[in-house]
């Protein structure tokens, strides 16, 4: 776990849950998040992150634990949060009847920014997402990547000390996601604190300095991306396909072999810190695998291990 | 570039108009709304808006001047003769005081609720559910009191305004316009699909060709004309005509006062709805 008792906690988390009637979104979790860092909520669809997300908002009340944002409790402070936050929601939601350069100009209007103040901001934040040469486009006209850049420079209309996304990469193609990825980088540099919600293991090893696991409403663990591979997988991996009729039989005569396995219904996956000298060996025992792979370490297998679950499915 | 100093100049913009006493619920910025309308409208189907203003002129045209002519004077409710277009104008000016109103505040509401997201994006900002709603409805009420000085614009060189008096039917339409736009938000944030949708339109219809509008409810029997005549077009048909025909009596504080109402709870209803679908 990181040692970060002397920095800044913006956002603090105790015991929080959320339950709507029978069901518990937020099952009483704990986490801080310290000023000017990158924190990243990851879990499968429905684990309860967009939740999370939104009782930080303070759009959504929270049934019990604590809350607090900036020192402030959102049941009775919940637009005074808001002023301080920049939230780029899932599906970007934004104003389709309306410019690019409109919907930045409205959305700052809603927090009470002055016009003429607006007007240079509007220009930076255009040029930011690199967007200026499409002020003019209706947003429904955007590409996806546009959509996606002209949401967070949305979110930035107010200078917001934190900027919540929520699956910000989410349907969009690899190139378009590396630019993204690109201005949340700059922001994190510009002391901006990032909270992400994302169920893209690469994304969450790519921006986050730390990370909660979030399952079934609940926190499995807590660290960095190398904190967690480190604690709960082991530096490499092996990947066998022997078909999927095979897979189960193969993986007993497997057992033993590597410090873990796990059987997935199209591959076995072996965990061990020397991958090359471990395929090697069950090569050498006479097992052909239609394909075979060794790979390093990701959270996707923090992800398997924590619930023995994959986390796209 | 884009400069992060602790607390920046805009946060403590933002902050200081979010520290408004009831601010969760109403930030005093609706007027941010008709901003946000203004440029939405600019590129919205010109066609549309116009349709819903030619109706009710038509409507005169047809049965005031056509089958006007077959009718003759009427007697206007109060014991004197007037011609019928005079009779029925004012009726025809809260039609498209009412038509203006519930064009914004129920099927644009609608597709704004349940597929442009808008509300969900504004209520993430410092803007409360009241804001919305006040901006909305008055949105909604601007195109209403529009449709009704266009109408007035066309009927008062017709010689249909018969006294001063009718010079407050444009305010009186505003009224009209604004209890119109507000209940029809309200109801609308309840309707979760079309076949709902289209309720308000069977409604509507019957209400229309049965508030007074084209002969006096004096001709149905008791029991149905206190039905009648607690149906807000009927009050406005009402309201209307006692203004453009010099009618001044007690009951234009009554009508008045059933659109206050009417406003009011239109408003409540709309906010606590806002609030129970975007903020749970």
């Amino acid at each position: 776990m990181s040692k970060n008792t002397e920095r800044e906690s913006v956002i603090r988390a105790r015991s929080l849950t959320k339950k709507y009637k029978d069901f518990v979104a937020v099952d009483g979790i704990d986490f801080d998040v310290y000023r000017g860092e990158s924190f990243g909520l990851l879990g499968p669809n429905g684990a309860g992150k967009s939740t999370t997300m939104k009782m930080i908002t303070s759009v959504s009340q929270r049934t019990s634990g604590e809350l607090t944002i900036l020192g402030k409790e959102p049941n009775d402070q919940g637009p005074e949060i808001r002023a301080h936050l920049g939230v780029v929601p899932q599906k970007d939601m934004l104003d389709r009847e309306l410019k690019v350069w409109e919907n930045l100009v409205t959305y700052g209007r809603y927090f009470g920014l002055p016009r003429k103040w607006l007007k240079t901001k509007v220009e930076e934040l255009l040029e930011f997402a690199q967007l200026t040469d499409k002020r003019n486009e209706k947003a429904d006209d955007l590409s996806g990547g546009m959509q996606r850049r002209l949401a967070i420079a949305r979110g930035l209309i107010n200078e917001p000390e934190i900027l919540l996304l929520d699956e910000p990469t989410t349907g969009l193609d690899p190139q378009a996601r590396h630019i993204l990825w690109d201005r949340l980088f700059r922001l994190k540099e510009q002391g901006v604190t990032l909270v992400l919600t994302t169920h893209y293991m690469d994304e969450a090893e790519q921006l986050c300095d730390r990370i909660i696991v979030m399952d079934k409403g609940k926190i499995m663990a807590e660290g960095s991306p190398a904190e967690l591979i480190r604690d709960y997988s082991s530096r490499e991996v092996v990947e066998l396909r022997f078909g999927t009729d095979k897979n189960e039989g193969v993986a007993k005569q497997l057992e033993g072999k590597g410090d873990r396995i796990e059987l997935l219904p199209d591959r076995i996956l072996l965990y061990t810190d020397k991958g090359e000298a471990l395929l090697t060996s069950i090569l050498d025992s006479g097992l052909h695998p239609v394909t075979s792979l060794v790979r390093r370490s990701s959270l996707e297998d923090v992800f398997l291990r924590l619930t023995g679950r994959t986390l796209v499915d | 570039m884009i400069t992060h100093a602790l607390i920046t100049q805009a946060v403590a913009i933002a902050e200081k108009r979010a520290k408004r006493p009831g601010a969760s619920v109403y930030s005093g910025r609706a007027m941010v709304m008709i901003e946000r309308a203004l440029y939405a409208a600019k590129s919205s189907n010109w066609l549309i808006i116009v349709s819903g203003f030619v109706e009710p002129v038509l409507y005169l045209m047809a049965f005031g001047f056509g089958i006007g002519q077959l009718i003759g004077d009427i007697e206007d409710g109060s014991g004197n003769p007037v011609s019928y277009a005079a009779f029925i104008a004012p009726a025809l000016l809260a039609t498209s005081a009412m038509n203006g109103a519930l064009y914004d505040a129920t099927w644009n509401v609608f597709f704004k609720m349940h597929f442009g997201k808008v509300y969900q994006v504004m209520l993430s900002s410092s803007l409360g559910p009241m804001d919305v709603a006040l901006g909305e409805i008055s949105w909604a009420l601007i195109r209403g009191a529009t449709y009704s000085v266009g109408f007035m614009a066309i009927v008062a060189p017709l010689g249909l305004v018969t006294n001063a008096w009718g010079l407050l039917a444009i305010p009186a339409a505003t009224l009209i316009a604004f209890g119109f736009a507000s209940i029809g938000m309200a109801i609308t944030s309840y309707m979760k699909n079309f076949q709902q949708m289209n309720w308000v339109n069977f409604f509507l219809l019957p209400m229309f060709l049965f508030s007074g509008t084209f002969f006096p409810v004096s001709v149905y029997p008791e029991w149905i004309q206190v039905i009648v005549k607690a149906l807000p077009l009927c009050q406005g048909v009402d309201l209307v005509r006692s203004l453009m025909l010099g009618i001044i009596d007690i009951n234009v504080l009554g009508h008045i006062a059933y659109f206050v109402v009417m406003i009011a709870v239109g408003l409540t209803f709309t906010t606590v709805r806002l609030k129970a679908l975007f903020m749970r």
